[in-house]
């Protein structure tokens, strides 16, 4: 490289070191500092997530309990023959997911969860994901812990995932280039086409969410970001969803879950 | 989903005779507007709810047309007076033979 090359190069890394300290990195949030996008949601949106009589969501529990206790699959039990009442068994479960799954050796997401056990014991076809059924039923189990705190689990085998996780965060994608924590970490709070950015902590999934005018999971969320910066998003049900859920779940941990939540 | 659909209604138990008394009502339904079209740039076809009638021990007091700028899943929500004891009832109904109702007792001293 001749002279003015090199003169140029510098002069664009200090451009950029210019700009990122314009942008001001803030890298990871203090514990303190978190908050759930609850708070930066219009009067009205909070009021809707706070009556369960105007949570759209709600509609969808009514479907996950008529399921729980709908008989099906070769075995013809219903998840309440095994798991009891939801409003006790299921108390808590949604905030320690996702969980290591012995029998395949990696972690699974509440959705996948519900699926493995229609599949291993209930010997039923899995839902489709992001379908209706799915949805309503994921709905009703994390109903039953809102207000936990979030609590994921202390198992190691989950660590190289969660890492993992914690990669794919940090990792700039797609063509604007940008990783999750640049908006999430980094430029919280601040405005991205008249929204304020969240904190992006998973506290209300599944979400009513308004732009969708329909339930819809982490992942669909997560999707929704991906196809933001123009990364091509992962196949619903990607190992890598249920590693930067992990990871999510991990950074929120301690926050009281919502569930189901509805956002703008 | 195959189920018929969902409603929350909510309609205080008790009131005193001459009060006025807040209802709500939340339903599912899709709501689509018959403006959209699918991946293949095939029409949807509208399905929506096209009315909302209630009534209070069979006399109506309150009816709505719906129409397809209306999100999914509509909360309709509205005053009355309470003036006896008796069932409020209500119906939605709308494209495609869509019918479903509700109801809900109110006693009045």
């Amino acid at each position: 490289m001749n002279l003015p090359g090199v003169l140029y190069v510098l002069m664009l890394g200090a451009a950029t070191l210019a700009v990122s300290a314009l942008v001001g990195a803030r890298a990871e949030i203090p514990l303190d500092q978190r908050r759930s996008s609850y708070e930066d949601m219009s009067r009205d949106t909070r009021a809707m997530q706070d009556d369960d009589m105007s949570n759209p969501a709600m509609l969808a529990v009514l479907d996950g309990e008529a399921l729980w206790n709908a008989k099906g699959g070769a075995s013809g039990k219903s998840c309440a023959d095994c798991h009891g009442d939801a409003r006790s068994s299921m108390k808590g479960v949604a905030a320690r997911y996702p969980a290591f799954d012995e029998p395949t050796g990696v972690p699974v997401d509440l959705e996948q969860r519900i699926n493995l056990s229609r599949e291993r014991d209930q010997k039923a076809a899995p839902f489709r994901y992001e379908s209706a059924e799915l949805l309503a039923l994921t709905a009703y189990i994390a109903l039953q812990s809102r207000g936990q705190p979030i609590d994921p689990p202390k198992d190691a085998r989950l660590e190289p995932f969660r890492e993992r996780g914690r990669v794919s965060f940090n990792q700039r994608i797609g063509q604007l280039n940008l990783s999750c924590a640049q908006c999430h970490d980094d430029n919280w709070g601040k405005s991205l086409a008249g929204n304020i950015i969240p904190q992006a902590h998973p506290t209300g999934y599944p979400i009513y969410r308004l732009e969708w005018q329909s339930l819809g999971s982490l992942q669909r969320r997560l999707r929704n970001c991906m196809t933001g910066v123009r990364a091509e998003p992962y196949a619903l049900g990607a190992l890598e969803y249920v590693e930067l859920e992990l990871f999510l779940m991990w950074r929120a941990r301690g926050m009281a879950l919502e569930s189901p939540g509805v956002r703008p | 989903m195959a189920v018929p659909a969902r409603t929350l209604i909510n309609v205080p138990p008790k009131a005193k005779r001459g009060d006025v008394i807040l209802i709500r009502t939340l339903i599912s339904h899709v709501m689509e507007n018959g403006f959209r079209v699918d991946n293949m740039g095939k029409p949807i076809p509208r399905n929506i709810i096209t009315s909302m009638v209630c009534t209070y021990n069979g006399e109506e007091i309150f009816n709505a047309t719906l129409h397809p700028a209306i999100s999914a899943n509509p909360f309709i929500t509205f005053h009355t007076v309470a003036t006896e004891s008796g069932t409020i009832a209500f119906k939605w109904t709308g494209d495609n033979g869509f019918e479903a109702e509700a109801s809900a007792s109110i006693s009045v001293e």
